[in-house]
């Protein structure tokens, strides 16, 4: 049942990238409008999908690769949806649109049946610590979305040729100022998922820091992100720097997170 | 329908011709009552603007109205009309109709998609119903082709983005800045451009402006118009950190704002981003500037650019505007036909009818007695030949007054049949039309 609600979510998905793509292209208002039409149709299948698998699993469905991409590209549409009804940033929507449908994508090439949980893990901690955490990695997506946005806007400016998607990209100031808010949800969210994750391992294996891969990164991103903040507050970084160092962030835990999971087949290697 | 438009615009016209053939607003009752009274024809507007001299009529004959307005246009300005018809264009039905529409919505003007044209095609039309040189025709198609020019407005991007350089200054900072109301603006010398983009920065809801100008007493006089700080000249580059819009004007024959002094000032602003605007020539502000992270720099020649990419975007609206126009043009002539066909098909049944009637009494009388049931036998008989023979000419007239010779269809049967249209059957259509 939630596969095929998970394939539907998908075709849906790439047809609204593709609609995404042409408003980029033609940059007519109604094609957006009609892209986020159905961008939200495909979520509520995607909805669907996870609380689907929820009930199938039992459980916060989030242990294997496919389950976490899935509920990851999950979250990121349901921000950038929330984030829409405040900031109206609807061209936010052809960079996160792709990045759902590649996330399931990726979701789908990958083993699907659900693994049965070892018993240590099995805590109210395992959903509390999931969500957070990818809660905290959607908020990083978007302002990576925001970064790139922010450079290709910039460069426009910058080489004084206003041509393509300067006229429907938003100011500068706008980019960099979401960016930062993005940072400022995004940041708290994933040390509190450090520190859950801790108290998480304390109850299941007995030990809060283990020097494992997946806790070794997490501190890594922590620290970069941490850094950014700072230097925002302090030393005045802000856009173009701003943005190419909240990407690279972004890239480094995301790509630690796939080469993790994907090594240890899911939940952070604990799951054995 | 017989619409024509004769006329002449920047494109088809050197400004000497145009200004010969211009009609003054204050004097223009006289050349409207002459088209109607001396010329022939129904009705007539006259739209003269510095880009073009049109005549819009509606006339009984095509051909020969359009020659008439040839040889008022001639008449009038005192111009032989072989000096004239290089210049000028005809628009006849369809085509002037579409004509009138592009005109109203800026489509065809100079600066594509400006928004004056279509105050001047109002006032146009005002004059006409104020000298009773518009009738109902007239009447129907410039409310429509305002409403046409206002559905273009509001569905297309054809006027939002800026085509003169002072707007695109303005533009470019919204597009850098988002909400300029709690930014700062100085400008670096107070010529005249630097005062219109100053202008529009205000009215964008910039939060200070501040004036630097050699001549101390200028700046002064000028922050008057609109509420902002004069301070010395050479005290300029003190504020330069507290200032987030530079607008550079002076006469200066070298750069006054050089890169080690932005650097210096960006980094007691915490690289707040800072956007340099340099009308003068020689340039005000070196180029090297715009090397600078978060600073932009613009000069003339950037501007114009700006504005040549922002009348290229218009050109993309403008296809949509096209697509709209065709679809009006298409709303208005259903809308004219069935006016028309409906009160023919009326009328042309009434005068058989009449017919008929007058007939019957008279072949009643010479009868003499006639028991009532034969009176009844008569009538129907009667009226069914009259049905009868009417009954293809009306099922043709109605579906042929869909296609694009409709009217030659309605014109035939009025004549043939030497019918006058009345005009309560007309208002009274057009009241089930609305």
């Amino acid at each position: 049942m939630s596969e095929i609600l998970f394939y539907i979510t998908a075709v849906i998905y790439l047809f609204a990238t593709c609609v995404y793509s042409a408003y980029l292209f033609s940059r007519k208002d109604n094609l957006i409008s009609f892209a986020q039409k159905v961008l939200i149709s495909g979520f509520v299948f995607h909805t669907l999908t996870i609380a689907v698998r929820w009930i199938e699993a039992g459980r916060t469905p989030a242990t294997s690769l496919h389950e976490s991409l899935n509920l990851f590209s999950w979250l990121t549409v349901a921000i950038f949806l929330l984030m829409l009804i405040k900031y109206k940033q609807k061209v936010l929507g052809a960079f996160v649109s792709p990045f759902a449908l590649l996330l399931i994508l990726t979701a789908s090439l990958l083993p699907k049946k659900i693994i049965p949980l070892s018993p240590v893990l099995e805590s109210y901690w395992l959903p509390v610590h999931v969500m957070l955490a990818f809660l905290g990695n959607a908020f990083f997506a978007i302002a990576f979305f925001l970064g790139i946005m922010y450079i290709i806007q910039e460069h426009y400016l910058k080489s004084r040729k206003l041509k393509g998607l300067y006229f429907i990209l938003p100011s500068l100031e706008t980019l960099d100022e979401l960016n930062y808010k993005c940072l400022q949800y995004g940041f708290p969210l994933l040390t509190i998922a450090i520190i859950t994750g801790a108290i998480w391992s304390e109850y299941a294996v007995g030990s809060y820091w283990d020097w494992k891969p997946r806790q070794i990164w997490s501190l890594i991103t922590w620290f970069l992100y941490a850094a950014l903040l700072h230097g925002r507050l302090t030393a005045g970084w802000r856009g173009k720097k701003a943005a190419i160092f909240s990407g690279t962030a972004f890239m480094i835990l995301l790509g630690s997170f796939i080469v993790i999971n994907f090594v240890s087949g899911g939940a952070h290697g604990l799951s054995e | 329908m017989n619409l024509i438009i004769v006329g002449l615009n920047h494109r088809t016209s050197p400004v000497e011709i145009r200004e010969k053939l211009s009609f003054p607003a204050q004097t223009i009752g006289e050349p409207l009552r002459k088209l109607t009274n001396h010329y022939g024809l129904n009705e007539a507007v006259i739209l003269s603007t510095c880009n073009r001299v049109e005549v819009l009529a509606i006339t009984n004959d095509i051909e020969k109205g359009t020659w008439q307005i040839k040889r008022f246009l001639s008449e009038f300005h005192g111009i032989p009309l072989n000096k004239l018809d290089d210049h000028l264009y005809v628009q006849q039905g369809e085509n002037a109709v579409k004509h009138l529409f592009r005109v109203g919505a800026g489509l065809d003007s100079m600066v594509m998609g400006e928004p004056q044209i279509l105050g001047q095609v109002k006032d146009s039309y005002g004059y006409a119903v104020q000298h009773n040189t518009a009738g109902v025709i007239v009447n129907k198609l410039y409310h429509k082709a305002f409403q046409v020019a206002k559905r273009i407005r509001s569905e297309t991007k054809i006027g939002e983005s800026a085509v003169s350089i002072s707007f695109a200054a303005v533009e470019l900072a919204r597009k850098i800045f988002g909400d300029l109301s709690g930014k700062t603006a100085m400008l670096v010398g107070a010529g005249e451009m630097a005062e219109l983009a100053a202008k529009h920065l205000q009215s964008n809801g910039i939060r200070e402006i501040i004036v630097a100008n050699r001549t101390h007493e200028k700046a002064v006089e000028l922050v008057k118009g609109f509420c902002g700080t004069a301070i010395m000249f050479r005290e300029f580059p003190h504020f330069l950190k507290n200032v987030d819009i530079v607008i550079a004007s002076t006469g200066a024959p070298n750069f006054i704002i050089r890169p080690d002094q932005v650097q210096d000032v960006m980094r007691e602003r915490k690289q707040k981003p800072m956007f340099f605007i340099d009308i003068s020539v020689p340039r005000n502000v070196d180029p090297l500037v715009n090397n600078i992270d978060n600073c932009y720099v613009y000069d003339v020649d950037d501007l114009q650019g700006v504005v040549a990419s922002n009348l290229q975007e218009r050109k993309k609206e403008a296809e949509d505007a096209e697509k709209i126009i065709e679809e009006e043009i298409e709303k208005f002539y259903r809308w004219i036909k069935s006016l028309d066909v409906v009160p023919t098909i009326i009328a042309l049944r009434q005068s058989c009818d009449q017919i008929r009637k007058a007939e019957l009494s008279k072949a009643m009388q010479s009868l003499g007695n006639l028991t009532e049931k034969d009176q009844k036998v008569l009538e129907a008989m009667t009226s069914a030949i009259v049905n009868k023979i009417l009954h293809h000419p009306v099922t043709h007239l109605k579906k042929e007054s869909n296609n694009i010779e409709g009217d030659l269809y309605i014109d035939t049967i009025r004549r043939l049949f030497d019918i006058a249209i009345d005009e309560e059957a007309v208002k009274k259509a057009q009241n089930n039309d609305e």
